[in-house]
């Protein structure tokens, strides 16, 4: 590193913002789903059986606020995991760089997009 | 030597430039008594087995950040870390990690000068004061926001420690970075934008995977990994409001 060096601005931030924004709802709303999804609804424990029927499910995903919900789920825990797994692939002594990028960030890109046409169509 | 002097192995990491292709390991069979540090191992060895063995070292007392080793692979101050916790098994210390070797324990720090510079450690007034303007006045609460970084002593501890500054040279690091942030917590300074330009840049926070050994090895209690993860906060922020803000600090 010599200080005469033109330093470019490094666009992390974007990357990390989403990182930032998916840990959080990962945190907040991670084990919950986990709890509602995968253990509550499939054992009958606390909730109505119904909970998470089709009607119900169609119901929340064409309510405004629901598709908001749920986009925000798939896409931000998609960055999130996209920037750990290449941050961790960069630890293991893997840096294929753009090519590491390319598919950490594609997959969650893809699924973003995805997401939201889903969701739009509904 | 009485019958009940107690004997530590120590193995060195030698390098000598002039002639080894390669570092080398070698183990003395170090004298000790309890009180003796891993300092005084390397000094026993330099005055009674090798004149050659080079190490730096200064106050013996954590206070100045020379005598910085790996002992059994983890950075440590040579000075306050004493022979009688590793007895009765062998020590081992070499040249700090990260860092390019140039004679047995002592390692190369240009690099690490050209980031301290870089960053440019002392205060940049907001504006020209006069003598009659008076002393600058800072409340409790301004002198906290930095206090505990000015602890640091350059001991580069924490490059060593710094999985990240292994795989990439370039990055500024933890100790320049903790020190970016005392000066830019200090009420009387006016240089985040210009210390914004390398602490945003490729070399900057955003090479840390917030592993925190660096933290963890700091002989002074400094928090440079909070410094690094403050600074990716205003970092992101710098990037997002630049294009509203005349001050952003970045090219």
């Amino acid at each position: 590193m010599k200080n005469t060096k033109i330093r470019k601005r490094s666009n992390a931030p974007i990357f990390w913002g989403l990182f930032g924004g998916g840990g959080m709802l990962a945190a907040l709303f991670g084990p919950m789903l986990v709890f509602i999804t995968g253990l509550a609804i499939p054992l009958g424990l606390l909730l109505p059986a119904d909970t998470m029927s089709y009607a119900k499910m169609l119901a929340f995903a064409q309510n405004i606020l629901g598709k908001g919900f749920i986009f925000a789920v798939i896409a931000l825990f998609m960055w999130h995991a996209a920037h750990r797994i290449f941050h961790s692939l960069h630890e293991f002594g893997v840096h294929a760089g753009t090519g590491c990028k390319l598919l950490t960030y594609g997959v969650a890109f893809v699924s973003t997009i995805v997401a939201a046409v889903i969701l739009l169509g509904l | 030597m009485s019958d009940t002097q107690k004997i530590i192995e120590i193995e060195v990491l030698r390098y000598n430039p002039e002639s080894d292709q390669e570092p080398h390991s070698q183990v003395y069979k170090v004298p000790f008594t309890d009180d003796m540090s891993v300092l005084q191992g390397a000094q026993y060895i330099k005055d009674n087995f090798d004149g050659s063995l080079t190490y730096r070292w200064s106050c013996r007392m954590a206070i100045c950040g020379s005598c910085g080793m790996m002992i059994n692979g983890v950075p440590k101050l040579s000075c306050e870390t004493f022979l009688r916790d590793y007895y009765p098994n062998r020590i081992r210390i070499e040249a700090m990690a990260h860092f390019p070797i140039e004679k047995d324990l002592v390692v190369d720090l240009s690099g690490f000068m050209e980031k301290l510079e870089a960053i440019q450690p002392y205060i940049i007034p907001k504006e020209p004061r006069t003598l009659e303007q008076g002393e600058y006045i800072q409340t409790p609460s301004q002198f906290a926001e930095f206090i505990q970084y000015t602890s640091c002593i350059n001991c580069t501890l924490c490059y060593a420690a710094c999985p990240q500054v292994g795989l990439n040279p370039d990055f500024i690091g933890p100790a320049a970075i903790a020190l970016a942030h005392r000066y830019n917590m200090d009420s009387r300074d006016g240089g985040q934008a210009q210390r914004m330009e390398l602490l945003a840049s490729e070399d900057g926070v955003y090479n840390c995977s917030a592993v925190g050994y660096c933290s963890e090895v700091c002989p002074k209690h400094v928090d440079p990994g909070n410094a690094v993860n403050v600074n990716k906060i205003h970092a992101a922020k710098d990037y997002f409001l630049r294009f509203l803000s005349p001050k952003g600090g970045s090219k």
